[in-house]
């Protein structure tokens, strides 16, 4: 038997029921793989609801872990849509992150503004990382998939350099930043929950951006240059500008996710402080079909696997790993649900088989 | 004709497309040593009825049989061991590859050993019975158009094909060129391949084919003989349904010249353009395609950076290498690759109608887009031009090849240009769609806009311009008035040839 595509007519049901499948085939398969880790996929999944969703703790510890989530996710859609991937997303929150913990821990800002300088000074560090990339791809043709993923390793062993060099506590020998100061540390929404500035920023955030890509010309502009850069150029706009200014307010939502984490979660730069939100940004735009609104219940869903599987890994001894494992099954799924949702599947049988029938 | 099995027999052929029915109960044969043309608008369904035959679909109802044999063909690779050849429109070589190269590619031979010298053999044999020649050895790159579709030929009967279908092949042809193709689809004849001839082009169908079939939304309307008795003008009302109507130019004062290019080079090593068109004037740019005429169009609407040399609009320098910057200046350009280069094939109509001028007044204010203006100027874009389906929303790629062309025209018009480069304006499009193209290119003409139209279409060019220019490596080599013109001798400036101008 071979495989062919062909071409079915576009339908809004399935682009929007789409995404649904693709989680549900991911969950399938995680099933699967915790039958082989010898537990009941069935208890497994619903030990992973309820430690997500049961009670005010662990929903508010969902949101709040979903918001660094949503920012890199905003973060990889709005550089596609300049068909630009910023795998970058990683490094970018990491600066943003020192940049903020740098920020926080300095005594000569006064305290009103200390606040609004992490935030501000997270999103520039993000931006001006990303720009590098940015600019090697829109002067120099260079292959941003590349330069974007190799400078994640090198910010994060720079970080690692700072963390075990200047900023090592002289005292423990721990590899730490030194903590923020108090007043720098986010305000809390809810006392006794982490549901932080960040998590606001967050929603601000696609706010902001589903406005920008729906209402404004820069936002067509981008779309534009996404769908088909060669019409783009022959239209008068400026391709590598347009390509440019997404990547940088692509960088900026990756380093906003870097201060939500020093400020509302970990007041400090520590070696783990991302557990590859970056990366799963890319698997948040996706599952979100590259609409800004989608992102939340995106990150809300990678978020709640994250928080539930560390839970289930207690109760039934299946490894703590089921996380990823769903998380980049999900994102294969929905890259196949993607061209299902355009295509359909043609069985044909093999030339010999026929000529024999 | 002592066999009168069919070659190819194609029995009550139904394919959808969603709700689009694109072929409807279809009958077609091919007799050995026959010439069937195949005639139709564009969306007839006569390239979905020969992609069946050839394997790209596969039929939702009705039978395939060749040479008098049921066949089941789900395949290219199934349509090729049958003895089917397809040539597209565009040539599908390997650039960088010898001619024998791409000949053998794909044909493993013996134990998966490829032998070149059995394949020199062949392909001598196919020269000295066709008259289709080729240098093994030559580079693919290195080839013209023509030669490219000669190799494209070869390579069907290279497989052994007795079937042969062309689709559009004389669009990229010289008529010189198309008169060679024509004396290889003979001497196939006569050797018993049956030939199938996609084509709009009614005066080569009617001197090439033996039997002329016509289809109209996706089922034969007409099958024919063709003894001589069918005529243009009847052939295109089976076609459309009605009678065309053929724009004529009369001719008329133009004005003063409007765009000027001085000593315009695009290349380093190309030959310096000296050309004026005046306003009220077409300069009709004949040319074999590939030989510069989409850089010099480019180039002159500032896609591409000139290597030298000054383009004037009415009279004032512009500063060329923006695309923008020519538009404030009063130029409009429609391209030829109108998916590829005119339009955003996932953005609706109304996205697409102010593709050049979204980021500005009326259509934004301070960045923010005025989604109403920008919806209702394409309402009345598609209300004026008569663009289908009438909604503004649907992605302009789902719209037929004629409407996205009106929908660039309606496009471009409204900006009320000074100078117009449109190029290959009616490929790929129907007979009433060519006709709306022509008409508003008359209209244009009548206001005093300066018009370059770059055509593969010698017919078109000699139909509209009051002046022909040739284009020949990325130079204009001769240019004249219409009346001073001859097919011939355009043909043979197109080729490289000197021509004879007179005083």
């Amino acid at each position: 038997m071979r495989i062919a595509l062909e071409p079915r007519p576009p339908s809004r049901w399935r682009e929007v029921l789409m995404p649904f499948a693709a989680i549900a085939a991911s969950l399938v398969l995680c099933g699967l793989l915790i039958i082989i880790a010898g537990a009941n996929p069935f208890q497994a999944f619903a030990i992973m609801g309820e430690a997500a969703f049961a009670g005010k703790f662990a929903i508010t510890e969902t949101v709040a872990r979903a918001a660094p989530l949503v920012l890199t996710g905003l973060a990889a859609l709005v550089a596609l849509r300049t068909r630009f991937w910023n795998i970058g997303g990683e490094g970018q929150l990491l600066v943003g992150a020192m940049a903020a913990a740098w920020l926080g821990a300095r005594g000569d800002i006064p305290v009103p503004l200390l606040v609004p300088a992490m935030i501000v000074g997270a999103a520039l560090a993000g931006a001006a990382l990303a720009a590098i990339p940015g600019l090697l791809k829109t002067r120099l043709k260079v292959d941003e998939v590349v330069s974007t993923l190799m400078l994640n390793f090198i910010v994060m062993y720079l970080m690692m350099a700072l963390l075990s060099g200047p900023w090592k506590d002289p005292v423990t020998g721990w590899t730490d930043s030194p903590d923020i100061l108090m007043d720098a540390e986010f305000p809390v929404f809810w006392a006794g929950t982490r549901l932080h500035l960040g998590v606001l920023v967050a929603v601000i955030a696609v706010i902001v951006i589903g406005i920008v890509l729906k209402r404004t010309s820069f936002g067509l502009a981008m779309k534009v240059v996404g769908e088909n850069p060669k019409a783009a150029h022959h239209a008068g706009l400026d391709v590598g500008r347009i390509t440019f200014f997404a990547v940088l307010l692509s960088g900026a939502l990756a380093g906003l996710a870097g201060a939500g984490e020093v400020g509302g979660t970990q007041f400090q730069v520590i070696a783990s402080i991302s557990p590859g939100f970056g990366y799963a940004g890319l698997v948040v735009a996706m599952l979100a079909r590259l609409s800004a609104v989608g992102v939340i219940p995106a990150a809300v869903f990678l978020a709640a696997i994250t928080t539930g599987a560390d839970e289930m890994s207690r109760q039934t001894g299946v490894p703590f790993f089921i996380a990823d494992a769903v998380q980049g099954l999900s994102l294969i799924a929905v890259l196949v649900a993607m061209t299902l949702a355009r295509y359909r599947i043609r069985w044909r049988p093999s030339p010999k088989r026929e000529a024999a029938s | 004709m002592a066999d009168d099995t069919p070659l190819l027999a194609l029995t009550g052929i139904t394919k959808r497309f969603g709700e689009v029915v694109a072929n409807r109960d279809v009958d077609f044969t091919l007799r050995p040593g026959e010439v069937v043309g195949l005639l139709g608008e564009n969306g007839a369904g006569k390239t979905t009825l020969m992609n069946i035959a050839f394997g790209l679909y596969r039929p939702d109802a009705g039978t395939i049989a060749v040479a008098g044999k049921a066949a089941s063909i789900g395949s290219t690779a199934d349509a090729i061991a049958l003895g089917i050849g397809m040539v597209h429109q565009h040539t599908h070589v390997v650039a960088r590859h010898s001619v024998l190269e791409n000949l053998m590619a794909g044909l493993a031979g013996r134990h998966g050993l490829i032998d070149r010298a059995a394949a020199l053999a062949r392909l001598a044999e196919i020269a000295a019975a066709y008259g289709l020649g080729l240098d093994p050895d030559q580079l693919v790159g290195d080839l013209a158009v023509g030669e490219k579709q000669r190799l494209d030929i070869i390579r069907a009967l290279f497989r052994k094909a007795r079937i042969l279908i062309l689709d559009e092949p004389t669009s990229v042809l010289t008529p010189q060129e198309t008169e060679g193709l024509f004396s290889a689809i003979r001497a196939l004849k006569a050797d018993g391949v049956g030939v199938v001839y996609i084509s709009h082009k009614l005066n080569e169908v009617r001197a090439i084919t033996d039997r002329v079939v016509v289809m109209r939304r996706g089922a034969v309307v007409a099958d024919a003989v063709n003894d001589g008795t069918l005529t243009n003008a009847g052939l295109a009302v089976l076609m459309c349904g009605h009678e065309p109507e053929r724009i004529t130019r009369t001719p008329h004062q133009t004005g003063a010249a409007r765009l000027e290019l001085a000593g315009l080079r695009l290349g380093k090593a190309t030959q310096p353009i000296d050309l004026k068109v005046h306003g009220g004037e077409i300069v009709g740019i004949a040319g074999v395609s590939g030989n510069g005429q989409v850089r010099f169009a480019e180039t002159i609407a500032g896609v591409q950076m000139a290597a030298d040399g000054t383009i004037l609009i009415d009279g004032k320098p512009t500063s060329a290498g923006s695309p923008r910057r020519m538009q404030q200046a009063g130029l409009a350009y429609i391209p030829e690759d109108r998916l590829g280069a005119g339009l955003v094939g996932a953005l609706p109509v109304s996205d697409n109608m102010v593709l050049s001028r979204f980021g500005a007044s009326p259509f934004a204010h301070f960045g923010w887009l005025d989604r109403k203006a920008m919806a209702a100027f394409a309402e009345r874009q598609i209300a004026s031009y008569d663009i289908r389906p009438p909604d503004a929303k649907l992605p302009i790629g789902l719209l037929s090849g004629g409407n996205q062309q009106k929908a660039i025209v309606a496009r471009e018009l409204a900006l009320k240009p000074k100078v117009l480069i449109i190029a290959q304006p009616t490929r790929g499009l129907d007979v009433t769609a060519i006709a709306f193209v022509h008409r508003e290119l008359m209209r244009l003409r009548a206001e005093g806009c300066a018009i370059l139209l770059i055509s593969d279409d010698l017919d078109e060019i000699f139909q509209l311009s009051d002046r022909i220019a040739v284009m020949y490596e990325s130079a204009i080599v001769c240019a004249m008035q219409v009346e001073q013109a001859t097919v011939a001798g355009i043909g043979l400036a197109m080729n490289g040839g000197a021509i004879e101008v007179p005083a």
